[in-house]
């Protein structure tokens, strides 16, 4: 699998982000690269020019509960973040991340993980490596078959590629 | 081991004799709901790119609610998008500007018992009022359900919340959930049914019942569900079903994950505070605080037993003109009953507004959103900042009776006292 190993500064938020502040919903009639602009905005106004390509998002309990606008996670991938990590997350926004091919890993110590610190991240193993503490954190994995429907882009993606494959 | 409520409903959506929580099973779907958010506009390009039809329209259901009427031009494009895309897929289940979804899906018999119902909102819960295992799901994953009419699922474990004695006078379904996610938390359910049972709940109508599904989302469960009775089959046969459906319920001796017992005659209005929904206080503990708009409306709160409890409490009596309240009933239908009966006019001689049946407001898209500083009191299901307009507003979220006597004196209000 490429890339497997995900290197990035942590991006860190707090509990009970939900989908209002990560995606505030009077910015969802705009185009996919406006919308992204707002990302995360009801937590952190600055965030969009702050996080920078490749970030790794780390979070407290509950990451994404309210609604079920896909836009969330979709605002949270194009903003350049590679994978959120979170002490668990609301059911549908962990179901909608995968399927548009956004990483997501669950680790019950992430308080322990400071804004800033340089990580290392193996989804397949579930290994994080903080860099900066030389701590190291056994998380949920992601199976093989989700890892492939993530770095293939996403469900639909996924589909496609398996359509393709059976020459239908 | 007996069977809870919603593993009967998944064993027969997965045509399985039994199915136990954990269990990851696929299911074939009774109903797929898409709204004008997050429906066709994201929909349809993955439909596309996987050149896929749909699998079956006459159990696709669209309603154009949270932008419909709409506000502004882009807000008008994607309605527009919505109703050619019904056209051009043939969807004769097609609702515009009839109210927001949920209401429009059980007037027209679509939550029926024992049954699974998806859509791309999380207050598709409400369904469970009706013993109808509804839950909200993503757009992409609504493209695999549109292709081949199976969604996969794992079996949730389930809570039971048992609500015994009868609710004090102006007490409502509301103030239920709100007391209930009061002990369980904004997370507290995530993953997990929520199952509504007790001689309360089954002494309420089916508003109450719908409000309190409806939250169950807010405390992160897959779904919420009430065992269907008498009068969950008086309410389909009033509303002309003509479908099948499958009345299942509870075994004594099932196994559920924690089990939460309460009186009903020592319940309080609550009033969840600001900014989330299980910062619920008694009322005595919040009266007093400034308010200057209040709003009856949404899918959570604008049913006819809410605006006809707020009727009852404004009949006769002026608004102060510092508070404003806006009434949207939850549906076409409600508009029409509550103008026969004579409730809007009651509402409109005291003061309010009556808006269209829509979204708007709750999801700060329309039809009154917030400005900076004021407090709200809402019939609606978040009180997240920003969810109803500015981020420097505050939302108070709690049942009509309470929206409307607060409405009435400027302040939070016990509708008892009044």
């Amino acid at each position: 699998m490429s890339n497997r190993i995900i290197k990035g500064r942590a991006y860190k938020f707090g509990d009970n982000i939900n989908t209002d502040f990560i995606n505030p919903a009077q910015y969802m009639e705009l185009s996919m690269e406006e919308m992204t602009k707002h990302a995360m905005e009801g937590a952190d106004p600055n965030f969009s020019k702050n996080v920078r390509h490749g970030d790794i998002m780390v979070a407290g309990k509950n990451f994404g509960s309210g609604s079920s606008r896909e836009t969330a996670p979709m605002v949270i991938k194009y903003s350049g973040i590679s994978i959120i990590i979170a002490e668990f997350f609301a059911r549908i926004f962990y179901r909608n991340a995968i399927n548009i091919g956004l990483k997501v890993l669950i680790c019950k110590e992430v308080s322990e993980i400071q804004h800033g610190d340089e990580l290392e991240v193996d989804p397949q193993a579930g290994i994080i490596k903080n860099l900066i503490t030389g701590k190291n954190y056994q998380t949920t994995s992601l199976p093989a078959h989700i890892m492939e429907l993530i770095e293939d882009g996403g469900l639909i993606e996924h589909l496609e590629k398996k359509l393709k494959a059976e020459g239908v | 081991m007996g069977k809870t409520l919603a593993e009967k409903i998944l064993a027969r959506c997965s045509n399985n004799e039994t199915v136990t929580a954990g269990d990851i099973i696929t299911c074939k779907v009774d109903v797929a709901m898409l709204d004008d958010t997050l429906g066709p506009w994201y929909v349809d390009p993955g439909l596309k790119k996987l050149g896929a039809s749909i699998w079956d329209k006459s159990k696709t259901v669209l309603i154009c609610d949270h932008y419909a009427p709409p506000a502004t031009v882009a807000q008008a494009n994607v309605v527009k998008f919505n109703r050619d895309w019904g056209i051009e897929y043939n969807i004769e289940n097609y609702f515009e500007e009839n109210g927001p979804c949920h209401q429009v899906l059980a007037e027209n018999c679509f939550d029926l018992p024992g049954t699974l119902l998806v859509g791309v909102d999380s207050h598709t819960v409400t369904a469970g009022a009706f013993g109808c295992f509804g839950t909200g799901i993503g757009s992409t994953e609504m493209v695999g359900v549109l292709a081949t009419g199976e969604i996969w699922l794992r079996v949730p474990e389930s809570m039971k919340i048992v609500w015994g004695g009868n609710l004090s006078d102006r007490v409502m379904g509301k103030d239920i959930f709100l007391r209930t996610i009061r002990d369980i938390g904004h997370s507290g359910a995530t993953y997990q049914a929520m199952e509504f049972c007790g001689e309360t709940i089954h002494n309420l109508n089916i508003d109450d019942r719908m409000c309190i599904c409806n939250m169950s989302v807010e405390a992160g469960a897959k779904t919420g569900l009430i065992a269907p009775d008498e009068k969950v089959k008086a309410y389909l046969e009033e509303h002309g079903n003509k479908k099948e459906y499958y009345m299942f319920n509870s075994d004594d001796d099932a196994e559920y994950s924690s089990v939460y017992y309460y009186k009903a005659e020592n319940l309080a209005p609550q009033v969840a505070c600001p900014h989330a929904v299980d910062n619920v206080y008694d009322i005595t503990d919040v009266e007093n605080t400034r308010i200057e708009r209040a709003y009856i409306g949404s899918c959570t709160g604008g049913r006819l037993i809410d605006l006809m409890i707020a009727a009852e409490i404004l009949e006769g009596k002026k608004l102060k003109t510092n508070c404003k309240l806006m009434v949207s009933p939850s549906s076409k239908k409600i508009w029409e009953e509550a103008a026969k009966k004579g409730i809007l006019n009651i509402l409109s001689e005291a003061g309010a507004t009556i808006l269209a049946p829509t979204c708007g407001a709750c999801v700060g898209f329309h039809s009154g959103v917030l400005a900076d500083g004021e407090n709200c009191i809402s019939t609606t299901n978040r009180n997240f900042k920003g969810r109803m307009g500015s981020r420097e507003a505050n939302v108070y979220l709690a049942s009509a009776a309470t929206v409307a006597a607060s409405a009435l004196a400027g302040k939070i209000t016990d509708p008892r006292m009044i």
